[in-house]
């Protein structure tokens, strides 16, 4: 069941948790819902660096800095390079049918309506007590043990799809020679 | 060492990743631009990323970062070809509105 949070009681982690899921959910819905194209990849901007703000509560540097760079520093580049390389932000869309945006709607309503129901009324998974063995294991050192020992060949074919995935980007994106 | 779910408690964060995943989903139905719902995608990467980390702190287990570590990677490689597709896509159609690509409907 869900507890009534007691606000004045609340430590400082809470009101810190509370405050950037507000901040992660309130980004992400600006980010699909703002008109301009090129809002929506700022607004995603915050809303990944908020998600790595959870990553650093949690106290795993490593995936939140790893975060930064690969969503921030790559994966938004590239959205906002493509964007002004197809020069769409002037540009302001037709919205689909209203019977299809109101149909998005119920979808949404309902599918968060399920799936938390679903969750809270299942058992609960701990009762407030979580098991602590004190031993480091979200070190960046402990990490790349386990990286490249117990999932070496995982991690050789990640470098071989990102190879892959390279060569595909620059086939796809090549202009093609015109016939005739 | 304390646990910091102990005083966050990893109900929060499943509710927080599935209203997280919940609102790509909307946006994958909602919008037509093409570079949107590429994005709302990403959010919904990024919700149960969120919950794999929560979850490898929850069993004191570094698997669950390893797996957010490929995930990550994999979504690198899907945005890099999703994207050059797009534009190829534009360069044909001078459009990326996502009703108008209906040449297979026949």
């Amino acid at each position: 069941m869900i507890q009534i949070p007691d606000i004045a009681s609340a430590t400082s982690v809470q009101i810190l948790f509370s405050l950037l899921s507000i901040f992660t959910l309130a980004t992400a819905f600006l980010a699909i819902y703002s008109k301009k194209p090129m809002h929506n990849a700022i607004y995603l901007v915050l809303c990944f660096s908020s998600i790595s703000g959870h990553y650093l509560l949690l106290n795993s540097q490593f995936l939140a800095f790893v975060n930064l760079i690969v969503y921030i520093g790559a994966i938004m580049i590239l959205i906002v390079f493509t964007i002004m390389l197809m020069n769409l932000n002037n540009e302001d869309e037709v919205h689909k049918p209203r019977i299809t945006r109101l149909g998005a709607i119920v979808a949404f309503c309902l599918m968060c309506i399920v799936l938390i129901a679903i969750f809270i009324n299942s058992k609960p998974i701990a009762d407030g007590s979580y098991e602590v063995t004190g031993e480091d294991y979200q070190s960046i050192n402990i990490l790349g043990k386990l990286l490249l020992n117990e999932y070496m060949v995982p991690f050789e074919f990640a470098s071989v799809l990102l190879l892959v995935a390279m060569i595909g980007a620059v086939l796809l994106s090549k202009k093609e020679k015109l016939e005739k | 060492m304390s646990n910091i779910l102990n005083q966050i408690g990893i109900e929060n964060y499943i509710f927080l990743s599935v209203i997280l995943f919940c609102i790509g989903v909307f946006g994958v139905l909602y919008r037509r631009n093409a570079i949107v719902v590429f994005m709302s995608i990403e959010i919904m990467l990024n919700a149960v990323n969120l919950l794999f980390v929560a979850f490898s702190t929850y069993h004191q287990d570094a698997q669950g970062q390893i797996f957010v570590f490929f995930s990550m990677a994999v979504a690198a490689a899907e945005v890099a070809v999703g994207l050059a597709i797009l534009v190829s896509i534009f360069r044909n159609m001078q459009t990326i509105d996502v009703s108008n690509l209906k040449n297979l409907k026949g």
